[in-house]
């Protein structure tokens, strides 16, 4: 293979990289700008940072967007969960490959579409709109992607694990709780941290089925920019793309670190 | 004390008509669909039994196995564990443990948590429960790794870890799915003498499932030799080897020859059978073959002895040619092509270092048995 940088390799990947996260550091940039105008450069300052911990509106949407990912996020991550274990583990009950379907359906689905229909519901059964329906309507939305995420590690799981503990005298339940659990825990930690981040920047959905009195982050930023484009939305995304950045790095190099001790540990067992 | 050998050449309790089955299989059936895996087998296995059920993938040695520890259920049939039917009784409340052919040790406990797990579900002292899991450790020596978890540990530390969570609840019958399968050779040998003395100690009732037909010679006290989910023979090895109950068993344990032919004359003891070329072999102890049936006489190849000239006073001698040598040092295998196209091996051992009757390739020879080196089937 040629491992040598090539100019078109450099250009193409320079591009790319550009069209990533140019907008981004853009972003980040004006953020620290002293000019209340957002496009013209006034000078550094972090005086947004500070308008924006002032700013009472935009942090209760910050706390309701936090709270509701923290709940849909749970909710959803015990419901995909048991419905990845349902669709691994009872293999032969009749309309299994439409039910599969079914669950993955809302990855594909338009948002508005889920919406929309969310909307009809809550409107049908009489629910009044507010933090109640716009947790419902994350816990639905993001269900689908826990269950995902879990199934795909279930496939792998090796059966004769719980058959062992089966065995050794543990009940089906304790053979859940202290083998299945534990050994697909990586996987539940992962849809749930992946069903927060869905619900986090969740605009759409959240704008058809919330009410007053439950207005997330993305709704406030949203609306504040149709009446221009203070640089305060740019400190306040600022910090949500650190906080966001954080938890990717900080998974990762984790993740790394396991995986360099796992070598090690099986080349050190392969000698001994 | 007695030694391992003299103890195992007394236990004998399948001839003893007065002693108390302990693992019983009566008409069992299983069915997968359309596929029958066992059918309408019934064995009987005695208490502190080491017992092996050896046959090919596919023949219902494990499905066997694994409804005798709950995870599948006879279609149809009973199971006995001393005395008591096992049907309906979960695998978690059955007094038997399995050691998994993958060893299915749990990967997020160490050594020791492992050994403890089926200990700590029966609701065991926590001091007992160490005091136990110490002992197992002793036992398969694998004290220095009780922190370890599975990945850090070798095959066979993996399986010694698997064999001792496996007996740490004391079982009454315990289990073995193919427990040496993913061993290399050598590690393989000495572990059979490691389960044969562990079985021993613990007095212990061990079943196990293999297609290695050494394995299961080595090891068991009785081996059911199965073939598409039927019982062909149950005996110890070396009836097995040496008085097989079929065409099937003598091929499928260890290497034979085997003519076909028909009983031409029988005596009270002996038979005589002629070959389709006419080639006559005399035998004794002809068992329950008749006149005129349609048989095989099945003689191993180390009871087949080969000469350049021929042998007298042997009854039965055939002339050949010297088809094949392998020389494997402690001995010689030779493929003697007969007038007839048949081609016999024989086997002879090397105790001189220079043999006094070298014989090369396409040299004339003879190869001798005497009338009681062989058997005769008749299925």
């Amino acid at each position: 293979m040629n491992t040598t940088w090539s100019r078109f390799n450099i250009t193409s990947i320079t591009m790319g990289f550009a069209f990533l996260y140019l907008p981004i550091v853009l972003l980040v940039v004006f953020s620290f700008n002293e000019s209340k105008l957002v496009t013209v450069w006034g000078g550094f300052s972090t005086k947004w940072y500070v308008s924006l911990f002032q700013n009472q509106a935009l942090m209760d949407a910050a706390w309701v967007t936090i709270r509701v990912g923290l709940i849909s996020a749970t909710v959803a991550t015990v419901l995909g969960t048991l419905a990845a274990l349902a669709l691994t583990r009872y293999t032969r009950f009749r309309g299994r490959v439409l039910f599969s379907g079914m669950v993955f359906a809302p990855l594909v689905m338009p948002e508005v579409i889920t919406g929309l229909s969310l909307l009809l519901l809550f409107v049908a059964v009489g629910l009044d709109r507010g933090f109640f329906t716009l947790t419902l309507a994350h816990i639905s939305f993001t269900m689908c992607f826990v269950a995902v995420v879990v199934q795909s590690r279930l496939v792998t799981f090796d059966r004769s694990l719980e058959e062992a503990a089966m065995d050794l005298g543990a009940s089906p339940v304790a053979t859940f709780f202290q083998v299945t659990l534990p050994v697909i825990l990586p996987a539940i930690v992962s849809g749930w941290m992946l069903a927060f981040t869905l619900s986090l920047d969740d605009l759409v959905t959240s704008s058809f089925t919330s009410g007053p009195g439950a207005t997330t982050l993305p709704m406030k930023i949203y609306s504040q920019v149709r009446l221009g484009v203070t640089p305060e939305i740019n400190a306040a995304c600022t910090i949500l793309i650190a906080i966001v950045a954080t938890g990717v790095i900080i998974a990762s190099v984790v993740n790394k670190r396991r995986e360099v001790q796992r070598l090690r540990d099986e080349q050190a067992a392969l000698r001994g | 004390m007695k030694s391992l050998g003299s103890i195992r050449r007394d236990f004998a309790p399948w001839n003893d008509p007065n002693a108390k089955p302990y693992i019983q299989f009566e008409n069992v059936t299983k069915r997968f669909g359309d596929f029958v895996a066992v059918n309408n087998l019934s064995l009987t296995i005695y208490e502190r039994e080491f017992f092996a059920l050896l046959g090919a993938s596919g023949c219902g040695k494990s499905t066997l196995l694994r409804m005798l520890a709950g995870f599948e259920q006879p279609t149809s049939g009973r199971i006995l564990l001393d005395g008591e039917n096992l049907a309906g009784t979960p695998p978690y409340r059955r007094p038997v443990n399995m050691m998994f052919q993958s060893y299915a040790l749990f990967p997020h406990m160490t050594v020791e948590k492992n050994i403890a797990f089926g200990l700590k579900q029966e609701g065991m002292p926590r001091a007992d429960v160490e005091k136990r899991v110490a002992e197992m450790l002793k036992l398969v020596k694998l004290e220095p790794f009780a922190k370890r978890k599975p990945h850090q540990l070798s095959g066979g530390q993996r399986q010694r870890v698997a064999l001792a969570r496996s007996v740490a609840k004391r079982p009454k019958v315990l289990l073995l799915d193919e427990p040496l399968g993913a061993l290399d050779k050598k590690l393989r040998e000495e572990t059979q003498f490691e389960l044969m003395d562990l079985q021993q100690e613990l007095g212990l009732t061990f079943v196990v499932v293999t297609h290695d037909q050494e394995e299961a010679m080595t090891m068991a006290d009785r081996i059911a030799i199965m073939d598409k989910g039927e019982v062909m023979q149950v005996a110890t090895p070396a009836e097995v080897y040496e008085a097989p109950a079929s065409r099937f068993v003598a091929n499928f344990v260890g290497n034979v020859n085997m003519f076909e032919g028909k009983v031409a004359e029988r005596t009270e003891k002996n038979a005589t059978i002629t070959g389709a070329t006419g080639a006559q072999i005399l035998v004794e102890n002809a068992g329950d073959a008749s006149a005129g049936a349609n048989v095989a006489f099945a003689i191993r190849p180390e009871k087949i002895r080969i000469s350049s000239a021929k042998p007298d006073g042997l009854a039965n001698a055939l002339e050949g040619e010297v088809y094949d040598i392998a020389y494997l040092g402690d001995m010689t295998v030779y493929h003697v092509k007969l007038s007839d196209g048949q081609i016999v091996r024989a086997q002879s051992m090397n105790a001189a270092r220079i043999s006094d009757d070298p014989l090369t390739w396409n040299d004339r020879a003879w190869v001798s048995f005497r009338p009681d080196a062989g058997v005769v089937l008749t299925r």
